[in-house]
């Protein structure tokens, strides 16, 4: 079973802050971490290997220092892994981004499963899993909670929806993008780590993969970004202090003065 | 402080610091309570390759040594020395094999025991042997083509948990010491059982258990080395395994020293973090101070055993001595840098000072210790004075 | 060219660009530019991403210059009009849908263009009337037992077909599982542009032009965004972001049936649905959440808040450190990554209040936060802040609210 994983390497939003006083990010700090999302990604795919034998190739598509994502993926299973970079791919919304990566599967041979992560935690859009599904023109199925099997090249899953989840078939190949439900990402191992150190990981320009190079980067793009701002901050309203039998009664006098009763009906 | 580890050594300090972060520190209250085995970490460690550090590439390991076991170790025991003891004692069990086991051996036991499939342990202490190690009584007698054993092992670390024992036993008691040998018994070995759970002070999540042999029947292929061997191999195993138990103590001062600081700035007294008090300060710098010196006996030690020093007996107690004496110091004084919270179960320091008391006397007491140092000296004494070095009488 | 390039003759060397890139791609370090002491600022071309915000930052000198020239669009003339996707589900029109409907209707305030009703299924000719009551003008319908609701592939074919034949010029959908997962199949069959979660929506004046607004870097900083050259403009908007449409008392809208277009086989097979139960789980709906976070410390403590919840009568929600430390599953989680939240009360105990997760509850009419730390970011978006260990204040609500005083 050929599996390749698409991962994105993102700043660890969790830690992004805004410097109050000139209201930009400060980036002091802030770390590159795979996006967490395709960690789970690339643990059902090894999870996949360990039960029905294969490969798993990670690609993400990125700058130079993406390539230390890769080396990670390495060590938390993968067997290898390729950079797709090019300054031509910069400035790509999800449509481009899509193109790019559908193009590079292909020159990877395309594989039976491609997972990904549901979204990615700095644009948050889960746009890109869909987009390179269209592009391959094979099947795909968002928000992937579990994999119950696969035979004979027909895959079963469930997709967490809101009010519950759905089950359903698909044939092989398809692109899946799976939630945090689905596993618990295992630690690196140190078998893992050397591995990653010594791997040789090829960079696909816009070239090698076959590209309409109109499709690509900026240009490729048809949404644009036209102005970035800092949200307001709010200034956040009355609090208490005090012993609990205090503070909790004039919670509920202030609950009851605008109106609002929690009591269960 | 820099001891220029190399990125290997590195890598292995700071998964295992990562596993300790996210595996051992949501559960080390409950097991500390519970006194529950933690087979989930050690399944963990071995995913993560960590049993391999100390076994030799030919049979599956990654070729590191006692260093790269200190390390381990260490992270572990910053954040629990109890689980951290799971993983110690099996390299205590697995290092009899390293340094003596025959190829045929090695190749059966050594693969599984680096994958962490399974577990050892190392069972030499009786009721009446603990410090006086020669007067064991557990008898394993040659008949036909087994030994059969017959005796109990007391205290033994992962006893009921690990799959393979390395048992020192009198082969033929008549020749005493000079009688016994080590042999590999494993779990399912008829006439094998154990005793009740001990209810320990400390380092409650690691299992310590009677063996119990009664008419034990052990092929004689599984002795290690050969017949009359048993208390070398057991010296020298605990030769090399002392810096593990130094690096366990170390990690608990450490991670007791690291909680008291971080407390020390949190907690307000007088109007100010107790932290800018001299008196506190300098506790702080004492225990730092000990912390350190401790760490460097220790990684000597371990460095001078990987590099093959031939004696290395003397540095290696004293790592032991020095290190566990100081893990009780820095626990007493963290408990008493966080007052009256860290007297409470609430609170992790009470469990670090608890743990801490074990390493004082397990692996040979301190008092041993000192006595193998004092003698080392005499010794040393007594062949002449180093050269360039001041003669005892001018 | 280089897409992105500084005009070293306008740059005044003032550094606001390099503050204002997310990537740190920026540096002064290039020749003089129009002050003879200041160097000019030089972009790092294998580290910048082009998110514009240096173009932003420097408007007074407008020295940052980014050319784009877009792949060929949609011939935009022949595109007018306001489409939104009518989601549904077993029966049911999904509940964003008056919201979305109500989002376009203050866009045709605008552009005076009618909305239309995207909707495609079996027996779904049933939503019709609801839909036209909301002040639809157009319904597009395909109505077909060959089109099961589960099965996406379809969905997306179909939905492609209409808004090519009807060129609407915006395409709206909700952000919900469903929508951001058929919409992105859609754009990038049409090629068009989609923005998701949109939490503002507007026309500029000048250009005509939707502009879709939405949070990024994890919510940490909003973006403006536009897609100029392709149709239809496509977004998503999340559950209760938008006010619903109000209901119009005299519909005059009318359905537009389009069996013309072949229904194709699905690729996919759907085997059953299994509906989640927990009461406690319904977060999108429920009026009162009482939420768990990091400072719930044990995966026990949730009890606590479980108790709460039931006094309540209220659904149970956690952040994201709650759920990652596999205390609580991710269905109950709130935020950024998991679920946007908009109930009459909501009652965070021991969350700090990090931008992710407030981007998933502060459309909270009232929002209540526990904590112990009084400089928690959560006390800022707070009606009501308890400082307080909420190990003692949640079960002292506990027994407020149970004995009824």
């Amino acid at each position: 079973m050929k599996v390749i994983v698409c991962i994105k390497q993102v700043p660890d939003t969790t830690n992004v802050r805004i410097n109050p006083e000139t209201n930009t990010l400060v980036r002091e700090g802030v770390q590159s971490i795979i996006n967490p999302f395709d960690v789970y990604a690339i643990e059902e795919a090894v999870r996949l290997r360990e039960k029905h034998g294969g490969t798993v190739t990670v690609i993400t598509m990125g700058p130079p220092q993406a390539v230390e994502a890769l080396r990670e993926a390495i060590s938390l299973g993968a067997d290898d892994a390729c950079l797709v970079s090019d300054r031509a791919f910069a400035g790509a919304d999800t449509l481009a981004t899509a193109y790019a990566l559908a193009c590079a599967v292909k020159k990877l041979g395309g594989a039976d499963i491609i997972l990904m992560g549901r979204q990615a935690i700095d644009g948050d859009t889960g746009q890109v899993g869909p987009g390179v599904a269209e592009n391959l023109g094979i099947s795909h199925v968002t928000d992937i909670r579990k994999i119950e099997e696969i035979v004979d090249g027909r895959i079963v899953v469930e997709r967490l929806m809101e009010e519950g989840y759905a089950r359903l078939a698909a044939r092989l190949p398809v692109v899946l993008t799976v939630v945090k439900e689905i596993n618990i990402p295992r630690l690196p191992s140190l078998k893992g780590k050397m591995a990653a150190k010594k791997a040789e990981i090829p960079v696909l320009k816009a070239a090698d993969i076959g590209a309409d190079t109109e499709r690509l980067g900026l240009n490729g793009s048809p949404t644009q970004v036209m102005k970035i701002f800092t949200p307001p901050k709010p200034s956040g309203g009355k609090r208490f202090t005090g012993e609990p039998a205090e503070t909790v009664g004039a919670l509920l006098a202030e609950l009851a003065a605008a109106g609002i009763t929690i009591r269960k009906k | 402080m820099n001891y220029f580890l190399t990125e290997d050594q590195k890598m292995i300090k700071d998964l295992a610091a990562q596993i300790a972060r996210e595996k051992l520190l949501p559960i080390r209250a409950e097991l500390d309570e519970t006194g529950e085995f933690p087979w989930d970490v050690v399944q963990t460690l071995a995913k993560s390759d960590l049993f391999r550090v100390f076994v030799p590439t030919e049979y599956d390991g990654l070729g590191g040594g006692m260093f790269e076991m200190c390390l381990v170790v260490e992270e572990l025991s910053k954040v629990c020395s109890g689980i951290a003891l799971s993983y110690a004692a099996s390299g205590l069990g697995t290092i009899p094999i390293i340094l003596f086991g025959s190829d045929e051996q090695k190749k059966k036991y050594l693969p599984r025991l680096a994958a962490g499939e399974i577990l050892a342990a190392f069972g030499l202490t009786e009721a009446g042997a603990g410090s006086d190690a020669a007067s064991i009584k557990t008898t394993a007698k040659p008949d036909g083509d087994s030994y059969v054993l017959n005796g109990t092992k007391q205290w033994i670390t992962n006893g009921g948990e690990a799959s393979i024992y390395t048992v020192v036993a009198l082969t033929d008691p008549a020749r005493g010491v000079r009688g016994s040998s080590t042999i590999l018994v494993e779990k399912d070995h008829p006439g094998f059982t154990f005793g009740k759970k001990e209810n320990k002070m400390g380092i409650r999540a690691s299992a310590t258990r009677e063996l119990v042999f009664q008419d034990c029947r052990v092929p004689k292929s599984n002795l290690l080395a050969k017949e009359g061997m048993g208390f070398l191999v057991a010296m020298k195993t605990l030769d090399q395994s002392r810096p593990g138990v130094a690096s366990q103590a170390l990690g608990i001062a450490q991670g007791a020293l690291d909680y008291a600081i971080a407390y020390s700035r949190e907690r307000k007294q007088f109007g100010k973090p107790i932290s800018s008090f001299q008196g506190v300060q300098f506790m702080m710098a004492d225990m730092a101070t000990q912390v350190e010196a401790a760490r460097a006996l220790c990684y000597a030690a371990a460095r001078s055993i990987d590099a093959g020093e031939k004696d290395v007996s003397r540095l290696s107690a004293m790592a032991k001595v020095f290190a566990s004496d100081t893990a009780m110091k820095v626990t007493t004084d963290a408990v008493q840098i966080c007052g009256g919270y860290g007297y409470m179960k609430e609170y992790p320091v009470e469990k670090m000072m608890r743990d801490a008391k074990i390493t004082q006397i397990y692996e040979g007491t301190n008092q041993i210790q000192r006595e193998v140092i004092a003698l080392g000296l005499i010794k040393e004494s007594v062949r002449g004075p180093a050269r360039g070095s001041i003669p005892a009488k001018a | 060219m280089d897409p992105i390039r500084v005009i070293v003759q306008n740059c005044v060397g003032c550094g606001l660009c390099v503050k204002s890139c997310p990537y740190d791609a920026i540096a002064l370090s290039g020749p003089v530019g129009a002050k003879l002491d200041k160097p000019s600022a030089v972009i790092d071309l294998g580290v910048c991403t082009l998110c514009g915000a240096c173009v932003e930052a420097c408007k007074r000198y407008q020295a940052i210059v980014i050319t784009r020239r877009t792949f060929k669009g949609q011939d935009i003339k022949k595109y007018s009009g306001i489409a939104i996707l009518a989601e549904h589900r077993r029966g049911k029109l999904g509940s964003v849908v008056p919201e979305i409907i109500g989002a376009a209707r203050e866009l045709q305030k605008e552009l005076s263009a009618p909305v239309c009703a995207v909707l495609v299924g079996n027996g779904v000719r049933k939503f019709t009337d609801e839909l036209l009551s909301y002040g639809v003008d157009e319904v597009w319908m395909i109505d077909n037992p060959g089109i099961g609701d589960f099965d996406e592939d379809v969905h997306a074919e179909l939905v492609s077909e209409i808004l090519m034949e009807k060129k609407p010029e915006i395409f709206l959908g909700g952000g919900t599982v469903v929508g951001r997962s058929l919409l992105p199949r859609v754009a990038a069959k049409i090629l068009t542009g989609l923005t998701a979660d949109c939490t503002e929506l507007s026309i500029d004046p000048a250009t005509m032009l939707l502009r879709q607004t939405r949070p990024a870097f994890g919510g940490n900083i909003m973006a403006t965004i536009l897609t100029q050259n392709h149709r239809p403009q496509m977004a998503t908007v999340r559950h209760k972001v938008m006010t619903p449409a109000e209901k119009v008392s005299n519909p005059q809208g009318k359905v537009i049936e389009l069996n013309h277009i072949p229904v194709p086989a699905t690729k996919l097979e759907f085997l059953e649905f299994v509906e989640e139960k927990s009461a406690t789980v319904n977060l999108v709906e429920a009026d009162v959440i009482v939420s768990g976070g990091r400072g719930i410390k044990d995966p026990k403590n949730f009890e606590l808040i479980e108790k709460l919840a039931l006094a309540t009568g209220g659904a149970v929600g956690a952040s994201r450190a709650a759920v990652d430390a596999g205390w609580i599953p991710y269905s109950h989680q709130v935020g950024q990554t998991g679920k946007t939240v908009k109930p009459k009360v909501y009652i965070a105990c021991g969350i700090s209040g990090a931008i992710q997760h407030l981007a998933g509850m502060k459309g909270a009419d009232m929002i209540v936060a526990i904590n112990s730390d009084p400089n928690a970011p959560i006390f800022d978006v707070a009606h009501f802040g308890i400082v307080g260990d909420l190990f003692k204040v949640v079960p002292e609500l506990v027994k407020r609210l149970e004995s009824g005083s």
